[in-house]
């Protein structure tokens, strides 16, 4: 199957025995992420922290939990924007809400929401098709410290002028500002726009399936972890999504590599869409 | 075959300059190409078309867990980085922007030293920023074969030139003769073995 006969260095020995070090010291299992992003951010810190090599990285992480929590910063990925690739969210408001809508009450779940962005996103493009009241959205991720960044709300203004376009672009009705009033250099987001919104800490890795999902959106989360995970997850997914549910992933993540493929159809294979069959 | 990955950095006028190097180049059945040019991050991913027209391969625009294979084409999706695993797969993520680039040549060519060391072939092209030269070093250090387009041919100078100084290529090669030369340091390579 595999073309190539690739070696372990002594580099990726110390990067498997950093992430054991993890696991036993803090509890968080980092064994099945992919493990050539692990240790680029693993180098990465080592440059900026000036420690000779990874296992000195390791002892100090296993001493110093406070540069253990900006190592677990660097694993978990957090560029996000609101209305990200537009076009995935005016697919959405014209071929999916349309038949949310024949839901008397439609459960959506945000798995690794990181800073919120999309989330609210989604929430401003649930109130413009009239469904926002019907809605309870899950919004969860695995770091804490993030998950309070969400709840906030509060992005800067030069982010907001981006997401402008975005939403424009994503077939917005409103004035993107109807949503957002600014102070200094910040946009604090409507209040109106949390009221149907639970934020909860919640590991993929770890953690089990909390409900009947109509949507789970869970977009460039699963990139970071391996295909062994990534099956693991996609099947929580599965689990988690009633007959007809929809599930989103990122536009160059695709359910093919995985073992519940079979157990949906795909909707649109442009923004990596599927719905659980509604036989299942 | 000593080599088994061609991996390929372009920016500024990057695709003419790949027209050439995949016109004359005559192994491709025979190792693996990755593509990581600069594109705009709201480009729809036209460049897999317009690689297809240049070359009688499979050609790959890269999704997340894609197996790397020989005799295919892969190349990088507008917005993200790419990473090889020693399993063989690659993967997709989008962490900051090296080198103001996302598809960052860096990035790519560290995984490549990393994974391929001494079989990879490591070719940067022009280019208008300094994404690129950091990677090609360490593909260099790796013993993999590394080649700078010579600035005086292209589009843009800045690339090449940045990857000469800091890189120390093992070729700085024109434009037009690219193409062939590689087909030369495959054969010899394989004479050698």
């Amino acid at each position: 199957m595999n073309d190539f006969d690739f070696k372990h260095n002594n580099e990726d020995v110390e990067t498997f025995l950093c992430i054991e070090a993890i696991k036993l010291k803090y509890g968080y299992n980092f064994s099945e992420y992919s493990r050539a992003h692990i240790k680029r951010r693993i180098k990465g810190r080592l440059v900026k922290s000036g420690l000779n090599n990874i296992l000195e990285l390791t002892h100090r992480l296993i001493e110093d939990e406070a540069f253990f929590r900006d190592v677990l910063l660097d694993f978990s990925i957090n560029v996000t924007e609101m209305f990200r690739d537009p076009s995935f969210f005016k697919y959405l408001r014209e071929n999916i809400i349309p038949i949310l809508q024949s839901y008397p009450k439609i459960n959506i779940w945000h798995a690794g929401c990181s800073s919120g962005e999309e989330v609210y996103s989604m929430a401003i493009l649930l109130k413009e098709c009239g469904l926002y009241d019907r809605c309870q959205i899950y919004a969860t991720d695995f770091n804490q410290k993030i998950i309070e960044k969400a709840k906030d709300g509060i992005y800067s203004l030069e982010a907001i002028r981006e997401y402008t376009k975005n939403y424009i672009l994503a077939g917005g009705t409103r004035s993107f500002s109807d949503y957002y009033f600014a102070k200094y250099d910040n946009a604090i987001l409507d209040l109106e726009l949390k009221k149907r919104i639970t934020f909860a800490e919640h590991n993929l890795v770890t953690d089990g399936s909390f409900g009947e999902m109509h949507l789970i959106i869970c977009r460039n989360v699963l990139i970071y972890f391996n295909r062994t995970l990534q099956n693991r997850v996609n099947r929580l997914f599965l689990d988690s999504l009633i007959k007809g549910g929809y599930l989103c992933l990122g536009s160059k993540e695709s359910l093919v590599y995985s073992d519940v493929f079979e157990k949906f159809d795909t909707v649109s294979e442009e923004f990596k869409l599927y719905r659980k069959h509604l036989k299942a | 075959m000593k080599y088994d990955i061609l991996a390929i950095g372009g920016s500024a006028g990057g695709i003419n300059a790949l027209k050439k190097v995949l016109h004359n180049f005559r192994y491709a059945s025979e190792v693996a190409i990755i593509i990581i040019q600069h594109l705009s991050p709201s480009s729809k991913s036209y460049l897999r078309t317009i690689v297809s027209g240049m070359i009688h391969m499979n050609v790959y625009e890269i999704e997340d867990k894609m197996q790397i294979k020989r005799g295919t084409v892969f190349i990088a999706p507008p917005n993200y980085h790419v990473l090889i695993e020693k399993d063989g797969m690659f993967t997709l993520t989008v962490t900051e922007k090296v080198c103001f680039a996302r598809p960052s040549i860096d990035v790519t060519f560290e995984s490549i030293a990393d994974t391929f060391g001494e079989s990879a072939i490591g070719m940067l092209l022009t280019g208008a920023n300094q994404d690129g030269g950091q990677g090609l070093k360490l593909i260099r250090e790796a013993g993999g074969y590394t080649i700078v387009q010579n600035p005086n041919t292209a589009e843009a100078r800045e690339m090449p030139e940045y990857a000469i100084k800091h890189a120390d290529p093992n070729e700085i090669i024109g434009l037009e003769e690219i193409g062939s030369r590689l087909n030369q340091i495959i054969i010899s390579a394989g004479e050698n073995r």
